[in-house]
């Protein structure tokens, strides 16, 4: 997933989208909005917005600290949890470098999945259905012919903490 | 200087604005693992030196703290568990990539030993406790006990194999507590995600201070004279070795990347400074091994004041450790 930073006006309908498509419960969400501020006023600040979401990782911490295997990647890379294997024990989420698990009030560890069934029926995710200024671009990077690899190979990105190398797989467009 | 100041619009309970997925039980799981692993070492270690009669605190009365001990962690450990009701799938898995996983799994297996040790020692605990406290209530319990396991099919022949092969079974013993005493470090180092914790040193560091509260604890229970000076001198010599480590993880992580060093930060004036360095080095390293080299030399300091502090400085370094580390991380927020 591609997500252009300056197209997005921190609206929150991603949220919202994602809480009502995947019965997320109340006061929980899978997908978040930060508002980033920079510069020094008046001259030079500049604020821009970011839907930031599980990274989907290629090396994924969460699955290789998880004691019972209920985390795991799915066929095209998407991680997920199985809910009657996770004992809520918490390691995925203290290995997570984005915070992008919680705990489901039920008990088991949480997370976006990429609204897989969605995908799995031909469509996008609820939340770059939903979005008002386009901002959010999903589809197979392996596949070259994809928006999002075509997005990614002519605009500037970047990705959250490369350092903690865990090689996110969410693409923020400068 | 330009600053970039992020605001989350999320408010995930226990993850936003600070992670707390983990707290009091999981730093008191690590206590008490590090607490009988060191209990169940010393105990080995000894008798294979052929001093089960002259240390009989060490070899066969103390380790009866180490089952209880370690099912009160695992208790703990559960009582963590979000989703308890699938408590059982960690022990229909083992993935050796996960920390938490081989830790249940070796937890599961020392249980073994240490239920069997004290129960083939019990008619010498039960001697023990007649000669040393004879008002003390557990003399009825454990004599019950004893008469109960003598009545009861097949617990008799185990308890005789068991006996026959002791030298086997301290040599696993060994090994198997090292591996649990290691085990309470590395299961924090593991996560990448949490620099203050992502150290290999942990697990040595983890290691040595729960062999050292065991030590403590063990020379405040002895009332051996010879069985005392022996453990001030380990104690002595551990402390130096978790200083030497302490001072180790803060020069790997000043030197490493900006994320370990602003988890030092914690604790070289962060929020969490003035605990560690005052209570876990000071009161509970520095003040000890004074106490002791003082005791060593022929001053008469009552032995129950090192060995508090001693363990009192392991169970804060826990906490202090549990909850600074949840508080490092990649600075996304």
């Amino acid at each position: 997933m591609a997500m252009d930073t300056r197209k997005c006006v921190g609206c929150s309908d991603c949220v919202v989208a994602c809480q009502t498509e995947n019965n997320v419960p109340l006061g929980f969400c899978r997908d978040w909005i930060v508002e980033s501020v920079k510069g020094t006023y008046p001259d030079t600040v500049q604020m821009h917005f970011k839907s930031e979401r599980c990274m989907h990782c290629e090396n994924t911490p969460c699955v290789r600290t998880c004691p019972t295997g209920a985390s795991h990647v799915i066929e095209g890379g998407i991680v997920k949890v199985t809910p009657n294997e996770c004992i809520g024990c918490g390691a995925c989420i203290e290995s997570c470098p984005y915070d992008a698990r919680y705990v489901h009030p039920e008990g088991y560890v949480d997370k976006c999945t990429f609204c897989d069934h969605r995908i799995a029926q031909g469509m996008n995710t609820a939340c770059v259905d939903v979005c008002p200024t386009s901002c959010l671009i999903f589809g197979d990077l392996d596949d070259p012919k994809s928006p999002v690899s075509k997005v990614l190979q002519e605009k500037d990105w970047y990705v959250i903490a490369p350092e903690a190398g865990t090689q996110p797989q969410l693409y923020f467009l400068k | 200087m330009e600053e970039i100041i992020n605001v989350s619009g999320r408010s995930v309970p226990h993850i936003y604005p600070h992670l707390e997925i983990w707290g009091t039980p999981i730093a008191l799981y690590l206590f008490f693992g590090g607490l009988a692993a060191g209990l169940l070492f010393f105990a080995s270690f000894f008798y294979l030196k052929g001093k089960a009669d002259t240390m009989p605190m060490t070899v066969k009365v103390a380790p009866i703290i180490a089952p209880i001990i370690i099912v009160l962690g695992l208790m703990l450990l559960l009582y963590d568990l979000h989703h308890i009701l699938y408590f059982w799938q960690l022990f229909l898995n083992f993935r050796i990539e996960s920390p938490m996983s081989w830790g249940a799994w070796t937890l599961s297996v020392i249980m073994i030993p240490a239920i069997l040790w004290p129960l083939s020692y019990l008619d010498d605990i039960i001697e023990y406790l007649k000669e040393n406290k004879p008002n003390c209530r557990m003399i009825g319990l454990f004599s019950w006990a004893n008469d109960l396991m003598k009545k009861l099919p097949v617990v008799p022949w185990v308890l005789d194999v068991f006996i026959k092969n002791r030298a086997i079974v301290a040599y696993v013993t060994i090994f198997l507590s090292i591996v649990l005493g290691v085990y309470t470090g590395i299961l924090l180092s593991a996560f990448n995600a949490r620099p203050l914790w992502n150290t290999a040193i942990l697990g040595p560091l983890f290691l040595t201070s729960g062999v050292s509260t065991a030590a403590a604890l063990l020379m405040w229970m002895s009332n051996n004279p010879k069985e005392r000076t022996l453990y001030s001198k380990i104690d002595l010599m551990l402390i130096a070795i978790e200083l030497f480590f302490i001072i180790h993880m803060f020069m790997g992580m000043l030197s490493s990347g900006v994320a370990q060093v602003e988890a030092a930060q914690l604790l070289l004036g962060g929020p969490y400074t003035v605990v560690f360095w005052v209570f876990i080095v000071g009161l509970g390293l520095v003040l000890p091994a004074i106490l002791e080299i003082m005791e060593l030399r022929g001053f008469h300091i009552p032995i129950a004041i090192p060995a508090f502090l001693i363990l009192m400085g392991g169970l804060l370094f826990r906490f202090i450790m549990v909850y600074a580390g949840q508080a490092s991380g990649f600075g996304i927020h």
